[in-house]
């Protein structure tokens, strides 16, 4: 089929998954006028990558992943061996600035035009050593490569009064790091730049040659938060490269894990947000509430985050009926703790003060950055995976359970505050939900890789759009599996939020967000 | 107002005095002893993370949650390295965070303490040695502890905490 009836001819993903679109771009031009047409339907960049197929006697392959109303489009354009140089999207979707700087580091497929700064590579690895290419040599033995402390040129920006602040990378709080370069005048910020990688641990060469459950493992480990998310997009791409279709059950279960997961980490941001506006209250009230939460995940997953539950095929084990009325009776619990802080949180005028107006992005800024999740349903958009819109349907069992969507327009961190407490009450009513309707049968069945196949795998974390991208090799294991976290976009949206704000604002519009560090650097 | 002080009330002290406990809490309560006693003063930590994937974050953060009460009894994490007696350090450490993590180090006032947190802060985890992990903490600054698992959940970490005091 065709897509806004530009000539790339797509194929629908078959399986149980998130609908996927699969197509090929003849050329550079072909790709970047289809990017056009997106960009011109409203339509979002969701991912992009590249990939080595010299040993499949190919050249180079760039992989863009393109999220329009009906769902995601993957679109591929092969590149030359000699001179592999892709399109440069960024002119389109600023989104890909970042993803086509980390694909120069990664495997060496270069862009026309646009930022040529490095992203990942800092001073640990030669310019010309491309970590992804398979006949790049292993580094010199026993010593590496020196790894110099890079120079990295920052935009400056000048006139009288101005002058830079340097953050990072290790950060005052228990964080991830990263660099953050402001440039202020007086308390007011003019400019903020983002520089990171630092959390750069070579995932993406460490997937290759894998078992599928070896994979399974690694992904959860990729973004600690968001464990379910991850490894529930993996096995997606695992079970439709394979042609599996896992049982009504395990996919229950799995969703019960991932709103679980989501209530875990918006309870925390809530404790955290009224930290950071210096109401210690809040911190107390959700943390206790969070703990409580992941000790009855300890219980009945054995573990606090659910890690290595989801897996390709299912999920690793049942819960019986008792455990699923025991999550139901803390949903009830839970609900009226939350429903009560939250009349505090809103009555609260320092709160407010704080919350209102501060960290402002709008949906105009969040279309044109490619934004998904919690930060793009903060400015109005209805984007949620898990909801139906007018061509979307969602993937099993989120079809069925009729999510309602959050949305709040005002764009600034009480948008996002709200989000998070509208999400909790519906991922508490969609547990319920999940509890009530859990259909019996096996959670686990067999997947036997296909040697060369792909797959694709998308889920709703709650950070926003989590995806995985996978290709078997011959021998059925992994040959290239590239992980998308949602940060990847809203980073940059963060440079815009603190435009009109003061530099004590930044870590309460940084937590507002909760971005990756580990799920954008790989 | 009055509902933030209802609920402060209703909430009442999960931190209670040691006798009223059981389980798990008396492990917490003997393990905050234990490292007082030996300290006889506060010890300050500041936490690095060196490339890991926020897991063990998560757990540090839930030290200062009430149940685990790490700051009440006098264990603080502060801002900044010479501030510290001891660096709680997750990895696995990235080649791009290992003259940060260098410097923290030397930044840190002896007598110092290095605890090395999770599977990947132990031996470098899933993620091991490669062109841009150095693997384990230890690779990189002298270790005390190590406390593994993946996260390590809080009373382990108050554990390694309290094991590392003890060697010093």
């Amino acid at each position: 089929m065709l897509f806004h009836a530009e000539p790339i001819e797509f194929t629908a993903q078959e399986g149980v998954g998130a609908p996927v679109w699969r197509g090929r771009a003849v050329d550079g031009e072909d790709l970047s006028r289809f990017a056009v047409s997106v960009h011109r339907h409203d339509g979002r960049l969701a991912a992009l990558w590249g990939e080595d197929l010299r040993r499949q006697g190919r050249g180079y392959r760039l992989h863009c992943i393109f999220a329009l109303e009906e769902g995601h489009t993957w679109v591929s354009l092969d590149l030359p061996v000699d001179d592999p140089v892709g399109p440069d999207l960024a002119g389109i979707f600023p989104a890909a600035n970042r993803m086509q700087r980390a694909t120069r580091d990664m495997v060496g497929i270069a862009f026309p035009g646009g930022d040529q700064r490095p992203w990942l590579r800092h001073g640990a690895w030669p310019e010309d050593w491309y970590p992804l290419r398979h006949d790049t040599p292993a580094p010199p033995e026993g010593i590496g490569f020196a790894n110099l402390p890079s120079d990295y040129p920052f935009v400056q920006v000048g006139g009288e009064g101005a002058h830079e602040i340097p953050v990072g990378p290790i950060h005052a709080g228990i964080i991830e790091p990263g660099h953050f370069r402001f440039t202020v005048v007086g308390e007011r910020v003019l400019r903020l730049e983002q520089r990171l990688g630092y959390q750069h641990k070579g995932v993406e060469k460490r997937f290759i040659g894998m078992t599928l459950a070896e994979g399974s493992r690694l992904v959860g480990r990729i973004c600690g938060d968001s464990t379910c998310a991850y490894a529930w997009a993996y096995a997606m791409a695992a079970e439709t490269a394979c042609a599996v279709e896992p049982s009504g059950r395990a996919l229950g279960l799995r969703a019960l894990m991932l709103e679980r997961e989501r209530i875990a980490n918006h309870l925390g941001d809530l404790g955290a947000l009224g930290n950071d506006a210096a109401f210690a209250f809040g911190l107390t009230q959700f943390m206790r509430l969070k703990e409580d939460w992941l000790r009855l995940n300890a219980r009945i997953f054995g573990h606090r985050f659910i890690m290595d539950s989801i897996v390709p095929g299912g999920v690793a084990g049942d819960i019986d009926a008792l455990a699923l009325a025991e999550i139901g009776a803390q949903c009830n619990v839970l609900g009226a703790e939350v429903k009560a802080l939250r009349a505090i949180y809103d009555e609260h005028p320092g709160l407010q003060d704080r919350f209102l107006t501060t960290g402002i992005i709008d949906a105009d800024l969040a279309r044109e950055l490619s934004l998904s999740g919690i930060a793009a349903r903060a400015t109005g958009l209805l984007l949620d995976g898990r909801a139906w819109r007018s061509d979307y349907e969602p993937p099993v069992p989120y079809a069925g359970l009729g999510v309602r969507p959050a949305s709040d327009d005002r764009g600034d961190v009480a948008a996002r505050v709200a989000v998070r407490f509208d999400e909790v009450f519906e991922s508490l009513r969609l547990i319920r939900s999940i509890i009530g309707t859990l259909p019996s049968g096996p959670v686990r069945i067999e997947v036997a890789p296909i040697p060369g196949a792909e797959g694709l795998g998308v889920v709703e974390g709650w950070r926003g759009e989590v995806i995985v991208g996978l290709r078997l090799d011959g021998e059925g294991r992994i040959a290239r599996a590239h992980p998308h976290d949602p940060s990847w976009q809203i980073w940059p949206a963060l440079e815009h939020a603190v435009l009109k704000d003061i530099v004590p604002d930044f870590p309460l519009i940084n937590k507002s967000f909760n971005l990756s560090y580990s799920g954008v650097d790989l | 107002m009055i509902p933030l002080l209802k609920r402060i009330f209703r909430t009442g002290i999960l931190t209670e005095p040691p006798a009223e406990r059981s389980g798990e809490m008396v492990q917490i309560d003997r393990l905050h002893d234990e490292i007082i006693a030996i300290l006889g003063r506060a010890l300050t930590i500041r936490e690095v993370d060196a490339g890991s994937c926020n897991g063990c974050e998560l757990e540090i953060h839930a030290l200062n949650n009430a149940y685990y009460n790490i700051e009440g009894r006098g264990i603080k994490f502060v801002a900044s390295p010479r501030h510290a007696d001891m660096l709680l350090v997750t990895g696995p450490v990235t080649k791009n965070m290992e003259n940060a993590l260098r410097i923290a180090y030397d930044c840190t006032p002896d007598p110092k303490l290095v605890v090395a947190v999770g599977d990947c802060g132990c031996n470098g985890g899933m993620f091991g040695e490669s062109y841009a992990s150095c693997g384990a903490v230890d690779n990189v600054v002298a270790v005390d502890i190590r406390v593994p698992g993946c996260p390590p959940p809080p009373l382990a970490l108050l554990q390694g905490i309290l094991a590392a005091v003890k060697r010093a």
